[in-house]
């Protein structure tokens, strides 16, 4: 009898040695006179665990983790392949570990199951029903179905994707295209990765529904270059959708047509600004574009556009397979369907977690995430990548939801917790937000160009203790003049992280001899 | 897996180059996937390549050097054998990465953007590399490293320059 081994394959995973896991558990099962299959399954996001490995069995599969290269000796020697669970590290069955069973995984439900490139696992759970459901439905039809589901925007802005979908499907029949945002440069965030890199079935389907439904017959995922691993299994994905005939001229012989690429970003985190994306596809510099016009209007190479999120686009195949009204029927206020919140940073339990819209950032960081992995209790936390504003305690009750967010100055974005514990120096962190803007600005507009070194000078001399009372004055101004002066969000919310240092962790901006968290003197 | 960094520059003439111009020049927005193409291939961009670029693409020299130094990714001279990245975003800086920059910098004695003189290692920033959950992460060509530290780093740089030497 054959044993099925599932080892991830995901770049966390991977990150923690799961490659050697795999070849060591291979030798030893070969030692044993055991027939093994390994599957290199997409990880279930449960990072805290990894490398988790799961056995195959009637009852389910059973886990273990987090599996070092060192552990599969004695796991082996425990009984692992004969799904016995007498070792420290048996987890029990997958599906029954809380930080899983909690979850209302809507998108991200096959993910961690499946083997990420196979067309079949796919298929077996419900892959391509919604592209299905979406061939016999008119286009307006569809763009309904997602008007109904309250989709928003899940990269930043939170604009309804069923009415940028409405503008595009309207504009006069011609070229259109459909651009994936896929540069998620946000510290904090991998949902995106996690998509494409263990379910990218999900993005090609959810991508060609989208053309589908406003009439654009050319895709392109704009990925960023710092994720080598999910370029190489879109691009195979691609390769097989096209042999299965998901993607090309006649999509399942319904002779409409649907083509997707994937164009590799550069390492600019403006090129997440969809406009800089766009002028990064034509093969500009990533230089943000004054709207309008509209991108849904006129976008890549002039012609109507859709450009939205790998979250946005991957919860698409759920909303046309179960309904947009079960998707809607998730979720808090104008904030519908679930979100998916990714627990990083200094946290002991770290990883993904999707549930609807409205569960508190306490619940999310202790509840899930089990606090601090260094124990130290929890100062700050940060959500919404590098642009949003950092959370006091105080705070941390307010349920997730973008308007509930957006009351107290609060970011919610890409669904990124970054967490620190209460030896980090906010004074560090205020002028990590200017010194990372003066990076990554496109340089077209003068407050975030300009606005953001002078920055990090400003909060140098303060923390120098040089004319303090003057210099936070002309902090205060030089915030005011990018939030309302920049043409786009990178310099628009730069400050908002520095701001909620100085409301909310003022001791850290006083003059001092800093010695940080991480050592560096300022 | 996919584009894999070339551990030491290779050596280029001017056909090979224009080899690889050619082949990417009739795509919709050929300018990116073009300069990766040659960064590739070659390990950096030469500057012999920018007028070539600009021919093919109707653009001027001045244009195309916009682009490539516009994008951190692309560089305009030879890195080391190996490329190292460190993350200096917000989540790995939360569990340590600032103490583990002044670790590398220290003891590979080069600043960011620079080269060893033995030409093993190249370092630089890198703001994410989506590992956020198990920080600190570094990136060597393309393998991702989590819950590096300073240690761990010096066994890392060991190993990596030890294997060239082997390989030798």
């Amino acid at each position: 009898m054959t044993v099925t081994v599932y080892v991830p394959r995901d770049t966390t995973a991977l990150a923690l040695g799961a490659d050697r896991v795999a070849t060591r558990l291979e030798r030893g099962a070969k030692a044993r006179n055991v027939d093994i299959n390994i599957v290199r399954n997409g990880s279930r996001g449960l990072f805290y665990l990894e490398p988790l490995i799961e056995i195959d069995t009637p009852e389910g599969r059973i886990a273990f983790g987090p599996v070092t290269p060192a552990d599969v000796e004695s796991l082996l020697e425990a009984g692992l392949l004969e799904a016995r669970q007498k070792h420290p590290l048996s987890l029990g069955l997958t599906e029954e570990i809380p930080y899983l069973k909690r979850q209302q995984r809507l998108t991200f439900s096959r993910i961690g199951i499946t083997d990420p490139i196979s067309i079949e696992d796919y298929t077996a759970l419900r892959g391509f029903e919604g592209l299905k459901k979406t061939l016999a439905l008119e286009s307006q039809a569809v763009v309904d179905e997602v008007k109904t589901s309250g989709l928003r925007g899940r990269g930043g802005a939170a604009f309804p994707t069923g009415i940028k979908w409405q503008t595009v499907h309207d504009q006069p029949p011609g070229q259109k295209y459909v651009v994936c945002n896929a540069d998620e440069g946000d510290s904090g965030t991998f949902a995106d990765r996690l998509v494409m890199e263990c379910d990218p079935y999900l993005l090609i389907e959810g991508m060609t529904i989208a053309g589908l439904a406003v009439g654009a017959d050319q895709g392109y995922i704009y990925l960023r270059s710092e994720y080598p691993l999910a370029h190489a299994i879109l691009d195979e994905a691609i390769e097989r959708a096209v042999n299965a005939g998901y993607l090309g001229d006649n999509i399942q012989g319904s002779g409409r047509a649907f083509h997707l690429e994937v164009r590799l970003g550069a390492g600019a985190y403006i090129c997440g600004e969809e406009t800089s994306l766009l002028e990064s596809l034509e093969g500009k510099r990533g230089l943000v574009r004054a709207k309008p016009p509209l991108p849904a209007i006129e976008g890549l190479f002039g012609r109507p556009t859709v450009v939205n999120n790998v979250l946005s686009l991957a919860a698409v195949p759920f909303i046309m397979d179960q309904g947009g009204q079960t998707y809607a029927d998730y979720g808090l206020g104008r904030s519908r369907g679930t979100l998916a919140i990714q627990l990083a940073g200094n946290v002991k339990r770290g990883g993904l977690v999707e549930l609807a819209f409205g569960t508190s950032l306490r619940e999310l960081m202790e509840g899930f995430g089990g606090g601090t992995l260094s124990g130290r209790p929890l100062k700050a936390v940060q959500v919404g990548g590098p642009l949003g504003a950092y959370l006091p305690e105080s705070q941390w009750d307010h349920p997730v939801d973008y308007e509930g967010f957006a009351a107290f100055g609060g970011v919610v974005g890409h669904g990124g917790v970054v967490m620190f514990d209460d030896s980090v120096d906010m004074g560090d962190q205020a002028r990590f937000a200017m010194e990372f803007c003066s990076v990554e600005s496109c340089g077209k507009c003068t407050p975030c160009r300009i606005g953001a070194v002078r920055g990090v000078e400003v909060i140098d001399r303060i923390r120098a203790g040089e004319s303090f009372e003057k210099n936070l004055a002309l902090l205060t101004d030089l915030c005011d003049t990018m939030v309302d002066g920049s043409l786009c969000a990178m310099g628009g919310m730069t400050p908002f992280p520095v701001q909620s240092v100085m409301k909310h962790f003022p001791d850290d901006l006083t003059p001092r001899q800093a010695v940080t968290a991480g050592g560096t003197t300022c | 897996m996919s584009q894999t960094h070339s551990p030491v520059a290779d050596a280029w003439t001017p056909a090979q180059i224009q080899a690889v111009i050619d082949a990417h020049r009739s795509r919709p927005g050929a300018m990116l996937p073009m300069l990766h193409a040659i960064q590739d291939r070659f390990g950096f961009i030469p500057d012999e390549a920018v007028p070539m670029i600009a021919d093919a693409l109707r653009h001027t020299r001045a244009e195309v050097h916009g682009i490539i130094s516009f994008y951190h990714h692309f560089r305009t001279h030879p890195a080391g054998r190996n490329v190292v990245q460190i993350c200096r975003a917000e989540a790995c800086q939360s569990v340590g990465s600032r103490q583990l920059e002044a670790h590398a910098l220290k003891t590979l004695g080069i600043d960011y953007h620079q080269t060893t003189p033995d030409h093993e290692f190249t370092l630089e920033p890198v703001y994410c590399l989506g590992n956020c959950a198990c920080g600190p992460s570094i990136r060597v060509n393309d393998d991702i490293f989590g819950r590096m530290t300073p240690a761990q780093f010096d066994e890392l740089t060991d190993e990596l320059s030890t294997t060239v030497v082997e390989v030798k």
